[in-house]
């Protein structure tokens, strides 16, 4: 096995201790993010926030640049955009995507609107990581995968990676990017390894990738979707059916140049999104591709989607509401029979 | 003590057992894969769940956090149906939808834990101004930590319910650590319940690990809230016998630290120590409490193994339209 394997969780740490080592405007801080400071032991050698992405930073760049702070969302992304406004480059990190709720208006009134409202005279070049998504049995609170309320507004960019090179790569290019930039890490991807590029390695916004090449139907899935597509796909060969995957990687920008030609191709669409249906990336997508790539297709488009409820706890609801390889299957096996 | 009669302290040494032993059993549930998800132990603070809702009648609310076990058993939830629903089971309280993190029983005042640090105290407002309104007397109780102290939707709180003079109590449990980073670090003043003051509310500070410290204050702010007085604030100094949630390595404290709090804060032992100092109940009656009520965990455990899970079409009920 070749050393550049990594976890998602490593990709990270790697791609954030290059850039603060590349950039000394880069800072970091959120809630344990240095490993907890104040209390009685030993923060030094402390975890790094809660699923260790922020882990050492704070030893080799000291708390000035590595700051724990209280609970208090709306003060951390507040505080993240006042910096960026003054020059730094922050990378905040939201325990769950979920608390994004509690600081709504900075991220969504505040860092949105900066650049424009001001005429192009203000760049807020921040960077609010947070983790999404089910799977752990975390509840309702926990475990959304809210990405497609803040892809709906224009001034934000969204990341949203699927393995761990793109984890790394889009990381980097968040950072160094002059726009604000909500990073989407799915949870359950953390502990996932795969071959990452060694040292300066970026993948740029708005380039999808293809994991997989076919000639039946152009599937797109983004996060932890993309790794259960591939799953999905994989199983249809035996009956003869092959796919595109596309993962677009960020879903704003979005790179829809991708998707039209691969549905050239092949003429159907699945999309698939962990998110509820309404207003989501799946009916996003299929309501742009109706508009501009109509003509490509011969089958309707299937949206495969969580059901349209909050995440239940117990282990089998919870397993269940996410669309899993199987319904995955089952939904490209549809959409290829059924035109 | 004098005053309290024996029902009352036996009472009060059952719950307060009932919490502890609820959580040092969920402890070992869950190291052995036996419980999914993300659960915050509440053992080490009983004295201030107890000590507060034994001040509160069933018709009067509570609005509880992510450390809300022992919150809930304060408050009158089944210690059976909660122990199903972390377990995940079709008969919790919830039917297993909610969690851990996500227990509620409106039929015994409880409105709820809840996993936004900072999410319950304005919903404890509300529910003040809604009994306020009903003209009964009635208050509600908002837990929160020394972590919610320092968002900006508990100031908000704070503030609305002084301009209100809704009949709140904000109960903070100040237990030293938000999540993993220290209060002493955290709260920049130190003084939770100065913060409250500032607002315009009368304020006290009491050891968290006393039930009858919090007793008392409780019972003082409560009556001045039934009495139209409005809000009041207690601080609960108290101590977290785990990490933030089951399986944290906590790094943060000192390695003999919380073994330390066990022999010196802990509530249970202090209860124990004061009814013998003042010659009240002997050994053997709370011996046997103790008795009954790991036997009672025992059931409640066994019978939540024993449930069935929820069917999977319980993943689109109570939402309100499906798609």
């Amino acid at each position: 096995m070749s050393d550049n394997i990594k976890t998602f969780r490593d990709a990270l740490n790697e791609a954030l201790h290059e850039e603060m080592e590349r950039d000394d405007t880069v800072i970091v801080l959120g809630e344990d993010v240095a490993g907890g400071a104040g209390g009685t032991g030993d923060t030094v050698e402390a975890a790094g926030g809660i699923f260790g992405v922020t882990a050492g930073l704070a030893r080799k760049f000291g708390r000035q640049r590595v700051i724990d702070t209280p609970i208090s969302e709306s003060a951390i992304a507040g505080a993240a955009n006042g910096a960026a406004l003054a020059g730094l480059r922050p990378v905040a990190e939201l325990m769950f995507a979920d608390f994004i709720g509690v600081c709504m208006d900075q991220v969504y009134n505040q860092a949105a609107k900066f650049r424009y409202m001001f005429g192009g005279k203000m760049e807020c070049p921040l960077v609010i990581r947070t983790a999404m998504g089910a799977g752990m049995n975390m509840g309702a609170q926990h475990s959304q995968t809210i990405y497609p309320l803040l892809t709906a507004v224009p001034g934000l960019k969204i990341a949203i990676p699927s393995n761990a090179a793109d984890a790394k790569g889009l990381l980097k290019t968040a950072i160094r990017d002059n726009d604000p930039v909500v990073f989407f890490e799915h949870k359950a991807l953390y502990n996932k390894k795969s071959e990452v590029p060694e040292g300066d390695y970026t993948v740029p916004f708005g380039e999808a990738d293809m994991t997989r090449e076919g000639d039946d139907v152009t599937v797109v899935a983004m996060g932890r979707m993309v790794p259960f597509s591939e799953k999905a796909i994989d199983s249809l060969a035996e009956q003869g059916i092959s796919a595109d995957l596309v993962d677009p990687r960020t879903v704003s920008p979005m790179d829809w140049d991708m998707i039209f030609e691969s549905l050239e191709h092949t003429g159907r669409l699945v999309v698939v999104d962990e998110s509820p249906p309404r207003c989501s990336l799946a009916s996003d997508i299929a309501g742009v591709v109706a508009q501009e790539a109509f003509g490509s297709l011969r089958a309707p488009v299937k949206m495969i989607t969580a059901p349209h409820a909050p995440v239940p706890f117990s282990p089998g609801l919870e397993r269940a509401y996410v669309p899993g390889p199987d319904k995955i299957a089952a939904g490209i096996l549809d959409c290829v029979k059924g035109g | 003590m004098s005053d309290y009669p024996d029902d009352f302290l036996t009472h009060v040494y059952r719950r307060m057992k009932t919490i502890r032993e609820f959580e040092e059993r969920l402890n070992v549930e869950i190291q052995k894969g036996e419980i999914p998800g993300f659960t915050h132990l509440y053992a080490g603070q009983e004295a201030v769940a107890v000590g507060v809702c034994e001040q509160l009648d069933e018709d009067d609310y509570i609005v509880s956090t992510h450390r809300g076990h022992g919150h809930c058993i304060a408050k009158g939830c089944d210690v059976g149906g909660m122990m199903k629903e972390i377990y995940g089971r079709h008969d919790g309280l919830c039917k297993g939808k909610g969690g851990s993190m996500h227990i509620a029983d409106r039929d015994v005042g409880m409105l709820g834990a809840n996993a936004i640090v900072g999410g319950g105290p304005p919903i404890a407002v509300g529910a003040a101004i809604a009994t306020g309104l009903q003209g009964q007397g009635r208050v509600t109780a908002s837990f929160s930590g020394d972590g919610s102290c320092n968002q900006g939707t508990v100031f908000e709180a704070l503030n609305l319910a002084v301009v209100l003079q809704a009949p709140t109590l904000f109960i903070f449990e100040d237990n030293g650590y938000s999540e993993h980073t220290g209060a002493d670090y955290a709260v920049g003043s130190k003084d939770i319940a100065g913060r409250c003051e500032a607002f315009g509310m009368p304020v006290e500070k009491v050891d968290g690990n006393d039930f009858f410290a919090v007793y008392e204050a409780m019972g003082r702010a409560v009556a001045r809230a039934r009495d139209g007085g409005g809000p009041s604030a207690i601080e609960c100094e108290t101590t977290r016998f785990f990490g933030h949630f089951v399986g944290d390595p906590q790094k943060y404290r000192a390695k003999d630290e919380v073994a330390r709090h066990r022999e010196n804060l802990d509530c249970l032992k202090l209860f124990r120590a004061r009814l013998a100092d003042e010659d009240r109940l002997d050994a053997a009656t709370l011996d046997a409490i103790d008795e009954e009520v790991l036997a009672l965990i025992d059931r409640s455990v066994d019978e939540a193994k024993a449930s069935p899970l929820p069917d999977v079409s319980e993943i689109t009920t109570d939402v309100y339209a499906i798609y």
